[in-house]
């Protein structure tokens, strides 16, 4: 039974990874790029979600999907944003100049959050009631269906649109072969825009329900979250749309297990002990194929 | 229907081609032949805007193509089929083909252009729900010019169609070629296989190290020989 609780409790923490993670996964598809400054858009998500809760305290069974878009449509301008004035310029240069730009993106959105609303933490308000049931010595509340609820929908309507959209059809031309996607006529630049709106908006998804399920934020709530996102994406096989997902869950799973099982001080650890053995035991991740090429 | 005057190219400091023009009519099968690296692929790419060449000119119906995004020189019809088939093997084949027709809205024509593309090649109907990396190279083949089609392109571009295919697939590709241009296309071949090339072609132009040596009709340069000791193997 405690088993059961703890897998319960580790989808919901898993499903928030699992949404950062498909940001990270789809902007690596796309451009070959680490966007490091991911993890602080979730935590902007976050915060524009906890500002409008704050302006508009009515009880109201729209003010949670309310916010949860608003904060979706902020972040995915902001994304557009960081794309076009910093990693933009950049686009035909070595990719460590992208991958630096976008660790300086990322403490510019940190004290950026820090200065205008303050580095401390901030209490998310309570934009669900909760309630919680007990089922046969099993707690389950009220959010603990809700996240990942949102999350498992978010992820058909990311799949909708990657497989069946004209725009997603363009992005994934665009990450098998750039070159050859512009002879297609797709346009590159617009492309690439759309992949940053799409993962900022599930980064602010995540940031909304993290808030909901675990209620403190503050600037730097980005930095953790994101680096176990990364190495969920890098598990499940980095520029892998399901494998993000898949990765996500379990790195929420193995870590809830691990603070279960052996120590709270290994909640952080365990992330990283995934990622070594990942990258010595399978480094194309659960779902990757050996890259090979026909000639 | 497409001119180019004088293009010069360079990648960093190697001058890739050094004032090359020459000219394709509507109609024609024009091909540009030459050994590896003599800048045929470069001439292809720089028409279909894959890379900026440093000076010269590129017309089509009299519209300057140069400087203009690859994907807007796609949608005004020239289509560049890339050398080594290059199809999203990670997409199925139907996929594929409508890739090729992403710069369309008009349904009802990509769907007739669809059956069209199928009539023509029956081998991708059979397996249009299949992944494009499981085809074989001369299916690839077939995919990568149906996918061009499917744009329905005033000038076709293709690059090494006969690539890596054996000789039954190479003559049944050049029959295609023939085929779709005697169905309205104009075609601009770049081939290592002078001899069907010039078969196929109506003239041609050769290319030595990024320069344009030679030009003519293809059975004037057939029967010349320094062609034919240079690229026929006499």
């Amino acid at each position: 039974m405690e088993l059961l609780q703890q897998i319960i409790n580790g989808i919901s923490l898993g499903s928030i990874y699992a949404l950062i993670a498909l940001g990270y996964t789809m902007v690596y598809g796309i451009v070959r790029l680490i966007n490091f400054a991911h993890g602080d858009v979730y935590m902007a998500g976050a915060y524009i979600a906890y500002l409008i809760a704050n302006r508009f305290s009515e009880e109201t069974v729209w003010r949670f999907p309310l916010i949860l878009l608003a904060s979706m449509g902020g972040c995915s301008l902001l994304g557009m944003a960081i794309e076009r004035v910093a990693y933009k310029p950049l686009r035909n240069r070595p990719r460590i100049a992208t991958l630096t730009t976008a660790i300086g993106v990322s403490i510019f959105l940190e004290n950026l959050v820090r200065v205008a609303i303050g580095p401390n933490f901030l209490g998310f308000p309570e934009i669900i009631t909760r309630t919680s049931w007990e089922i046969k010595g099993i707690t389950i509340s009220n959010v603990q269906v809700v996240v990942p609820g949102c999350t498992v929908l978010l992820v058909l309507v990311l799949h909708y649109v990657v497989h069946k959209t004209k725009a997603g059809k363009a992005m994934r031309a665009v990450s098998f072969d750039r070159d050859v996607a512009m002879l297609m006529g797709v346009n590159v630049d617009n492309t690439i825009r759309i992949t940053f709106a799409i993962g900022s908006a599930l980064a602010a998804a995540a940031g909304v329900l993290v808030g909901i399920a675990y209620p403190r934020i503050d600037p730097y709530m980005g930095i953790m979250a994101g680096l176990k996102a990364f190495v969920s994406a890098v598990l499940g096989g980095i520029g892998i749309i399901p494998g993000a997902a898949l990765g996500g869950l379990m790195m929420g799973v193995a870590e809830v297990m691990a603070v279960q099982l052996f120590s709270s001080s290994l909640k952080d650890a365990i992330a990283f002990v995934v990622l070594i053995v990942v990258l010595l035991v399978k480094p194309t991740g659960l779902l990757g194929k050996v890259a090979s090429e026909k000639v | 229907m497409l001119e180019v005057n004088d293009l010069h190219v360079y990648y960093g400091g190697i001058h890739a081609l050094s004032g090359v023009s020459f000219k394709v009519e509507e109609g024609e099968i024009v091909t540009l032949i030459g050994a590896n690296g003599a800048g045929k692929s470069t001439c292809l790419k720089a028409i279909s805007g894959l890379i900026q060449p440093r000076s010269g000119c590129i017309r089509l119906k009299g519209q300057a193509l140069m400087g203009i995004p690859a994907h807007k020189i796609a949608e005004a019809g020239v289509i560049h089929v890339p050398e080594g088939r290059r199809v999203f093997a990670n997409m199925t084949v139907l996929e594929n083909l409508e890739m090729g027709a992403f710069a369309r809205s008009d349904r009802s024509g990509i769907e007739k252009d669809l059956r069209e593309v199928f009539r023509r090649f029956p081998r991708l109907e059979e397996r249009k729900y299949q992944l494009a990396g499981t085809l074989s190279g001369g299916e690839q083949q077939m995919l990568a010019i149906g996918r061009g089609l499917m744009a329905r392109p005033k000038i076709m571009l293709l690059d090494e169609p006969s690539m890596g295919l054996s000789p039954i697939l190479v003559r049944e590709i050049f029959d295609i070629i023939k085929s779709i241009n005697a169905a309205g296309t104009t075609v601009l071949l770049v081939e290592q296989n002078a001899y069907m090339a010039l078969q196929t072609a109506k003239r041609a132009y050769v290319l030595e190290t990024g320069f344009l040596t030679m030009e003519g009709p293809c059975d004037k340069l057939l029967a010349d020989p320094k062609v034919r000791s240079a690229y026929l193997g006499e």
